[in-house]
């Protein structure tokens, strides 16, 4: 842990349930989920289908609304943070407006924000350099790759320079070697833009890689049965992945995991 | 050229049926004729005469293409026997009537897609309105109409929106809910109000299934403002240049009339596809 004493955490979950009603009965999608994020933080959540994992980052974004427990994103109430903008989202999906170019889907969410046309090009071209797609602001996203349209996902969520940047399971749909890429970009990224970032995903390699937090999550209810701080140091050249922490850390990881199957059979 | 060979196959069997079609429908006239003349034919004169009477039960192509001929080109446009004439009458009232249409089937769609009570009452109505007879209501609206001192274009353009609002509703209600959660929860992140949840993604995302509804409705219109003119007993427009030429036997001018509508439905429908490809072109979903 951190220094908790001068900062407010950033995200800070108590006693957290959320139960959907469903005709087959209620689902426990998380039950008592006690966890704190603190600024600067990349928290990878992972874990199996139906742990819940997706369904804690859509609670801090206020997609979803806890019927337990307490949580508070910047010290707000979700809704409010998300009133205040607190954070960008990145789908597993691109989902980029087909009908705008790469530039006005970044556009997209400073339009609705009310930034000055100026300050939108201006940044515009800030997000996109950030995500190395100088020069693609012109073309519709057809035109480019899988992996390209994801990091103009990206760019759009950095666009109006949210402090906290939650991810849900962004590179699941793209092969390992665009992902290898691509998360060494969202580590430099991470590094040069200092924000809190949430990341969902089912890849223990990636979650390793990542994060200076892992949360490991199990399903039936959803809950954490792990929480790794990682001894790696911030800066995490690929190579990193043969080292003998990395190994030790994604083997804690994977026993964490087979845990949380373990009490269900 | 390849795609030309079938398009000419088919016109040239439609057009060889229509001619025995002809001779046979025709030939019955031709030999009650000459039985009441007391005369023999052979069957090179009865072919001969059944193509080519005043007013046959089935008039053969060549006439039907000389009455269509001479109704856009052989007088002047404001002779009442201009095909040119008449179709201006009916086309404006199908263009005024697809316009209130468009705008009335978007402003239902819109409502239906944002308003609960609306989406369970409006679309039954609007089912409802589309298998009530257009030729059992065009009277009463005309009617109506009259009582409230409006005649000629409105009332037309009422039926032809009445006929054309329904598509536009139909295909705006699945275009305005054709964005999936993820795109809907996008905008929720920004804190996006209706209002721009609207414009910035319903409507466009909806562009390609509003043509796909203007090209069904624009033709539906045309067909409302031909009803709207059948049961006034109007002096103008395509409608009544059908109606005086059933009253007269007049069966050449019927069809003549009946391939002018077509020849008017066929360039509206361009008309809207040349649009869409350019609208669609310029969103870059054309590629």
């Amino acid at each position: 842990m951190k220094d908790t004493a001068v900062s407010s955490p950033v995200v800070e979950a108590k006693g957290l349930g959320l139960t959907f009603e469903t005709n087959d009965g209620p689902v426990h999608a998380l039950k008592d989920v006690n966890l704190t994020v603190e600024k600067g933080d990349f928290v990878s959540f992972i874990g199996p289908s139906g742990c819940g994992k997706t369904t804690f980052l859509r609670a801090i974004a206020a997609l979803e609304h806890p019927t337990e427990g307490t949580l508070t994103v910047n010290g707000m109430d979700p809704d409010a943070a998300r009133r205040a903008r607190a954070y960008g989202y990145v789908f597993q999906a691109a989902g980029l407006y087909p009908w705008r170019t790469i530039a006005g889907n970044i556009r997209l969410p400073l339009e609705i924000m009310g930034f000055s046309k100026a300050e939108q090009v201006s940044r515009v071209e800030k997000v996109l350099a950030l995500v190395d797609l100088e020069g693609f602001g012109k073309k519709f996203p057809w035109q480019l790759s899988g992996g390209m349209q994801q990091r103009a996902s990206i760019a759009r969520a950095l666009a109006f320079d949210a402090d906290i940047l939650l991810m849900d399971e962004p590179f699941g749909a793209l092969d390992e070697i665009v992902r290898d890429r691509l998360n060494e970009e969202v580590l430099k990224l991470w590094a040069r833009t200092e924000k809190t970032i949430g990341f969902v995903t089912h890849s223990i390699p990636e979650a390793v890689y990542l994060s200076t937090k892992i949360v490991v999550m199990s399903p039936r209810p959803g809950r954490i049965t792990d929480v790794i701080e990682s001894p790696l140091p911030k800066e995490r050249p690929l190579d990193i992945r043969d080292s003998k922490e990395f190994i030790e850390i994604a083997h804690r990881v994977r026993e964490g995991l087979r845990a949380g199957h373990g009490d269900e059979v | 050229m390849r795609s030309l060979f079938p398009v000419l196959a088919v016109l040239a069997a439609i057009v060889a049926l229509w001619y025995g079609a002809a001779v046979r429908m025709n030939s019955q006239w031709t030999y009650d004729q000459a039985a009441r003349a007391g005369v023999e034919v052979s069957l090179g004169a009865v072919v001969a005469d059944t193509l080519s009477q005043e007013r046959p039960v089935l008039p053969a192509p060549h006439q039907v293409a000389k009455g269509l001929w001479d109704g856009l080109f052989g007088q002047k446009v404001t002779s009442k026997r201009s095909l040119v004439y008449h179709g201006w009458v009916t086309l404006s009232a199908t263009l005024l009537g697809f316009a209130i249409g468009t705008v009335m089937g978007i402003a239902l769609a819109v409502g239906i897609v944002h308003n609960r009570a609306m989406d369970m009452s409006v679309m039954p109505w609007a089912i409802a309105s589309q298998t009530i007879p257009i030729l059992a209501i065009a009277p009463m609206i005309i009617v109506v109409m009259n009582s409230l001192g409006l005649q000629g274009l409105v009332p037309k353009a009422i039926i032809s929106a009445y006929l054309s609002f329904f598509p536009v509703v139909v295909g705006m209600v699945k275009g305005l809910r054709s964005p999936d959660a993820m795109q809907l929860d996008l905008l929720k992140t920004y804190n996006a109000q209706p209002r721009e949840v609207l414009t910035k993604l319903r409507l466009p995302a909806s562009m390609p299934y509003l043509f796909a509804s203007l090209k069904v409705g624009v033709a539906a219109s045309l067909v409302g403002a031909i009803v709207g003119e059948l049961p006034t007993g109007a002096v103008a427009g395509l409608g009544a240049r059908l109606l005086s030429g059933s009253y007269y036997g007049q069966t050449v001018q019927i069809w003549a009339a009946l391939f002018a509508a077509a020849i008017v439905a066929a360039g509206l429908v361009m008309i809207i596809g040349v649009i869409e490809r350019a609208m669609l072109k310029r969103m870059g979903l054309v590629r």
